[in-house]
C-alpha cells in the first residue's frame, strides 16, 4: 500500500506545529466567512492568497483549504438560524433546518448539519486517499452532454418529487429561468435583456437573490406575524450535541446516499450545489417521514450537507489530477498553485508526492479541527435565537445588506436584496415555493450552456443526449424522476386491476 | 467579487509589518489601491493580478495596499465602465485582455480603451494549437488536410468565451486554410484543455499555462505557436521537447499571428507623475524573481513597452481586432 505509507508522510506534513497552527487559523477565519452571507469560500481564499506567497506550498494550501472547509461548516450556521443561506449549497438546508430552529430545536438542527458534513467530508476524503487516480479519469468522460444530463437529473429530481402544486413548481422555475438569462450570453457573446443598463451586465447574482428572498423575505414574515422569533426557547448546553449524535445513526442509509451522491458530482465536476439538491429530493422521496420534510424534519438537514461536503471536498480531486476546478472556491486555489508555481495535472501526483498527501492528510484534520470548533460553539450559536426580535432584526438586515454589497462592491445590489426581498414575500404569501426558483437562478446559466454546448457540437441532433451509455443512463434516471409520482401511480392502479 | 473592507483590511495588516522602500517618484497613493481584474477568479488575468499583489507584498514595493477586485459582468465590460466612471481617481488601475477590444466591438458597450490612460504593457500570452495526443496529427500539415477532408464543420475546435481571441483564431485559421470549423464556446481555459483530453472537442488553441501540464502529462500535444517567432523557453517540458521547439504555424503553412495583451491602464485623466509611479513600480515588479518564474510557467512573450509606444500598440491591435471581427461578423449592431 503505497498511498498508505504516502499518507503517513502526509500526516508528519500537516502536524508539524506549524502547519498546525495555520489550519487552526484557517478553519477559525472560515467559519467566519461562511457566517456572513455574500462573503464566500472563494472569496476568502481569494483575499488571502497573495499573503500565502512567502509560505512554503504546502503551509499554504493546508491553511486556505482550511478556510474551505470551514467555510462550509460556517455556511450552515444562518442557514438554520435565519433562514439565509451563505452559500448556494446551503440553500437546501434552509428547508427543514430553518423550521427546526423555529420550533425551538437550533441545537440538534447545527449538530446534525456539522456532524453530516463531517462524515460527508470523510467519505469524500477517503475515497480521495484510496481510488484518485481511477475516479480521476471518469471526469474526463464528462463532456457538455453529459454535463446537461446531470443538471437535467437535477431539475427533474427535484419537480418531479416536490409535493407543490407541479404547476406552482413550474412556474417559479420559469420565473428562476428567466432571472438566470440576464447578463452575457456565454454561447453568443450578447448581452440579454440588460435593455442598455450597466448595473444588469453582470446578471442577477445567485447570492444577492437568495440573500433577499430568503433572509428579508423572512424578516417581512416574522414582522407580519407579530414580531415574534419562535426559536426562543433554545435549550442551549453541550448536551444537545451528545442527544443528537445518539438519534444520527438511525439514519445512516441518507448519509450513505447523500455521500455518493456528492461524491458523484463533486468529481464529475458538477459541484456541490446539484448535489445538495438532488441529495435532499432524493432524500424526501425515499424517507419514511419524507411527508414531513420541509417542515423541520432532522433527515432533511442531513440529505444536503452531506452530500454537498462530499462533493466540496471530492471537488479538489479534478482539480488536482485534471486542472479543471470543481467549484468556485477550488477554481481560486487552482490559481493558487499555479502561483506556487505548482502544475496542477497528471503530473502533481507522481512529482510533488509531499505537497498532495500533506493536503490530503490536512483534509482529515483540519475536518475534524472544524468540527470540534464548530461543536463546541452550537450553544453559543443557539443562544442567538434568545435575542429579542427587535434587536436582532435590524442586525440581520444590515449583515444582509454587507452582505449584498460585498458580492460585487455595488449599492445596486443592495437595492435588488430589498426588490427580492418583496418578491420573497409576496411568493410566500401566495404559496409559490422559492426553492424551484433558486435552484433554476443557480443552475439554470450552466445547463443552458451545457445544452447549447452540445448542440453545437451535434449540429442540432438531440441525439446527443442518447449517444452513449453514461448520457443515456443519467438522462432516463432524469425522466424516472420526473414522471415518478405517475409510474408509482399507474404501478399502483395497476396492481388493483390486476387483483 | 471583492468584499473591499475586509480586503483592505488584511493588505494593510499584511504592509503594516513592511518597510516600504517605495518609489521616490514626486506622486505616491495616499490610499489604497484597486486593481481591478475585468475576468473572474481562477483566470489568467486574475491570476497574474493576484501574483502581482503577492510580489508587490512580498518585496514590500507599495507604501499602500494593493487590492485587487474582480468586475468580470459583461465580459469584462462592467470592469472597464468603472475605471472609466472613475475619471482622474489615481487610485485604480486595471489589468486588461484582448477583452479590452473585443467586449465593446461584441456588445456595444459604451466603451473604448482610449476612454483610459494606457500604463505599461506586461507581458503578451501566447497561443498554440494543441490537439490530443491520440490522434495521428504530428504536423500542422496532417492536421490541415484532416480538417478539410472532414465534412465541412464537423471539427470542432473548443475555446474560452465567444468572439474573444478563441475565437478570432479560429476564424483566422479557417480563413487561412479555407476549411470550416465547430466553434464551442467554454467559461475557462483549463475546462477548455480537459475537453479535449476527453476527445469532446478535436483541438484547441489554449495559452500555453493552460494546456502544460496536460502536455507533459502526455495527453496533448502541441502543434504551433500563433507567434512571429517561437518562444523563448528552452527547457524540456515533455518528450525532451521545450517550448522553444514548436514552431510557428507561420512556418507551417497556417498564416495567422495572434498575441494577447496583458497591459495595464489607469483611471482616465492621470497625471504624468502618477503615470511615471505606476511604470516604476511595475518595472520593479518585473525584476523580482517570483515574476521570471511566472514568465517561464506560462511561456509568456516578456515585451515591455510603455508611454507612446505602448498607446501606439494598442491602437493598432485596435484596429486589427476591428478588422478580424468584423470580417468575422461578430461586430454588434450600430458599431
Amino acid at each position: 500500500m503505497e498511498e498508505l505509507a504516502n499518507l503517513f508522510h502526509g500526516f508528519a506534513v500537516a502536524l508539524q506545529p506549524y502547519n498546525m497552527m495555520l489550519m487552526i487559523i484557517g478553519i477559525t477565519l472560515g467559519v467566519i466567512i461562511g457566517v456572513l452571507p455574500g462573503l464566500g469560500g472563494a472569496n476568502g481564499v481569494a483575499i488571502l492568497l497573495p499573503l500565502t506567497f512567502s509560505m512554503p506550498p504546502t503551509s499554504a494550501i493546508i491553511m486556505l483549504s482550511c478556510i474551505y472547509w470551514g467555510a462550509l461548516f460556517g455556511g450552515a450556521i444562518t442557514s438554520i438560524l435565519f433562514n439565509i443561506p451563505g452559500e448556494p449549497w446551503s440553500v437546501a438546508t434552509t428547508f427543514d433546518g430553518y423550521p427546526m430552529a423555529q420550533q425551538g430545536k437550533p441545537g440538534e438542527a447545527l449538530t446534525a448539519a456539522f456532524t453530516s458534513s463531517f462524515v460527508g467530508a470523510l467519505f469524500a476524503v477517503i475515497m480521495i486517499t484510496l481510488v484518485a487516480p481511477l475516479v480521476a479519469g471518469f471526469a474526463l468522460r464528462f463532456g457538455p452532454a453529459e454535463k446537461f444530463a446531470v443538471y437535467f437529473l437535477a431539475f427533474c429530481s427535484f419537480v418531479g418529487l416536490s409535493k407543490e402544486p407541479p404547476f406552482k413548481t413550474i412556474a417559479a422555475m420559469m420565473m428562476g429561468f428567466a432571472l438566470a438569462a440576464v447578463g452575457l450570453d456565454s454561447i453568443t457573446g450578447q448581452l440579454r435583456l440588460t435593455f442598455g443598463v450597466t448595473e444588469l451586465l453582470n446578471g442577477f447574482d445567485f447570492l444577492i437573490a437568495v440573500i433577499g428572498l430568503f433572509g428579508i423575505g423572512e424578516i417581512l414574515l416574522t414582522m407580519e406575524e407579530g414580531l415574534a422569533f419562535r426559536g426562543g426557547n433554545a435549550t442551549i448546553n453541550l448536551r444537545v450535541v451528545l442527544q443528537t449524535w445518539r438519534e444520527l445513526p438511525a439514519y445512516w442509509m441518507t448519509s450513505l446516499r447523500s455521500c455518493l451522491i456528492g461524491c458523484w458530482m463533486g468529481v464529475t465536476p458538477a459541484g456541490a450545489t446539484p448535489a445538495s439538491f438532488m441529495s435532499y429530493g432524493i432524500a424526501k422521496r425515499l424517507a419514511r417521514r419524507g411527508n414531513n420534510f420541509g417542515k423541520g424534519e432532522i433527515e432533511g438537514v442531513i440529505a444536503p450537507e452531506t452530500a454537498a461536503h462530499a462533493a466540496g471536498t471530492s471537488a479538489l480531486l479534478p482539480m488536482l489530477s485534471l486542472g479543471v476546478p470543481g467549484s468556485p472556491t477550488a477554481a481560486v486555489l487552482l490559481g493558487g498553485l499555479l502561483i506556487w508555481g505548482l502544475q496542477p495535472g497528471p503530473m502533481l501526483f507522481v512529482e510533488q508526492k509531499e505537497f498532495v498527501w500533506g493536503l490530503i492528510a490536512s483534509m482529515y484534520l483540519g475536518n475534524l479541527a472544524g468540527l470540534i470548533v464548530v461543536l463546541t460553539c452550537v450553544p453559543i450559536f443557539a443562544a442567538i435565537l434568545r435575542v429579542p426580535f427587535g434587536i436582532i432584526a435590524p442586525l440581520i438586515l444590515v449583515l444582509c445588506a454587507i452582505g449584498a454589497y460585498s458580492v460585487h462592491n455595488s449599492t445596486f445590489d443592495v437595492m435588488l436584496m430589498l426588490v427580492f426581498g418583496v418578491l420573497g414575500y409576496l411568493l410566500k404569501k401566495c404559496n409559490y415555493p422559492l426553492a424551484p426558483l433558486v435552484l433554476a437562478i443557480v443552475l439554470g446559466d450552466k445547463a443552458e450552456e451545457a445544452f447549447r454546448q452540445s448542440l453545437l457540437g451535434s449540429q442540432g441532433s438531440l441525439g446527443v443526449f442518447f449517444s452513449n451509455g453514461l448520457v443515456s443512463t443519467i438522462m432516463a434516471l432524469g425522466l424516472v424522476a420526473l414522471f415518478w409520482s405517475a409510474i408509482q401511480e399507474g404501478y399502483s392502479r395497476l396492481r388493483t386491476s390486476m387483483v | 467579487m471583492r468584499p473591499f473592507v475586509l480586503n483592505v483590511a488584511l493588505a494593510a495588516i499584511a504592509m503594516s509589518c513592511a518597510n516600504s522602500t517605495a518609489s521616490r517618484a514626486a506622486w505616491e497613493p495616499v490610499r489604497p489601491v484597486e486593481f481591478i481584474v475585468p475576468a473572474g477568479t481562477g483566470g489568467g488575468a486574475d491570476q497574474m493580478a493576484r501574483t502581482i499583489q503577492g510580489i508587490v507584498t512580498k518585496h514590500s514595493l507599495m507604501k499602500q495596499p494593493l487590492v485587487v477586485i474582480n468586475k468580470a459582468g459583461g465580459a469584462g465590460g462592467e470592469g472597464f465602465l468603472d475605471v472609466k466612471t472613475s475619471s482622474g481617481n489615481p487610485h485604480k488601475i486595471i489589468i486588461t485582455l484582448s477583452n479590452l477590444f473585443t467586449t465593446p466591438l461584441a456588445t456595444g458597450i459604451p466603451f473604448n480603451w482610449k476612454d483610459l490612460t494606457p500604463v505599461a504593457m506586461l507581458a503578451l500570452d501566447e497561443f498554440v494549437l494543441w490537439v490530443n495526443a491520440e490522434k495521428p496529427y504530428n504536423t500542422v500539415k496532417d492536421y490541415v488536410d484532416a480538417v478539410k477532408k472532414a465534412p465541412s464543420g464537423s471539427f470542432k475546435m473548443g475555446g474560452t468565451g465567444s468572439k474573444q481571441e478563441d475565437q478570432i483564431i479560429t476564424v483566422g485559421i479557417e480563413k487561412a486554410i479555407d476549411a470550416k470549423f465547430t466553434y464551442i464556446p467554454y467559461k475557462g481555459g483549463g475546462e477548455v484543455a480537459v475537453q479535449l483530453v476527453g476527445n469532446h472537442v478535436d483541438s484547441t488553441v489554449n495559452n500555453p499555462i493552460e494546456a502544460v501540464a496536460q502536455w507533459r502529462g502526455g495527453k496533448l500535444r502541441p502543434l504551433c505557436v500563433f507567434d512571429a517567432q517561437p518562444m523563448a523557453y528552452d527547457e524540456p517540458i515533455a518528450d525532451g521537447k521545450a517550448w522553444k521547439d514548436i514552431p510557428t504555424c507561420k512556418s507551417q503553412g497556417l498564416a495567422m499571428e495572434y498575441l494577447m495583451l496583458r497591459g495595464i491602464f489607469m483611471s482616465p485623466k492621470a497625471t504624468k507623475d502618477q503615470i511615471e509611479y505606476y511604470v516604476e513600480l511595475f518595472k520593479k515588479v518585473r525584476a523580482t524573481p517570483e515574476w521570471q518564474d511566472f514568465m517561464k510557467s506560462g511561456a509568456f512573450n516578456t515585451t515591455f513597452l510603455t508611454g507612446a509606444e505602448y498607446a501606439k500598440w494598442v491602437e493598432a491591435e485596435e484596429k486589427r481586432h476591428e478588422g478580424l471581427m468584423k470580417e468575422a461578423g461578430f461586430l454588434a449592431s450600430g458599431n
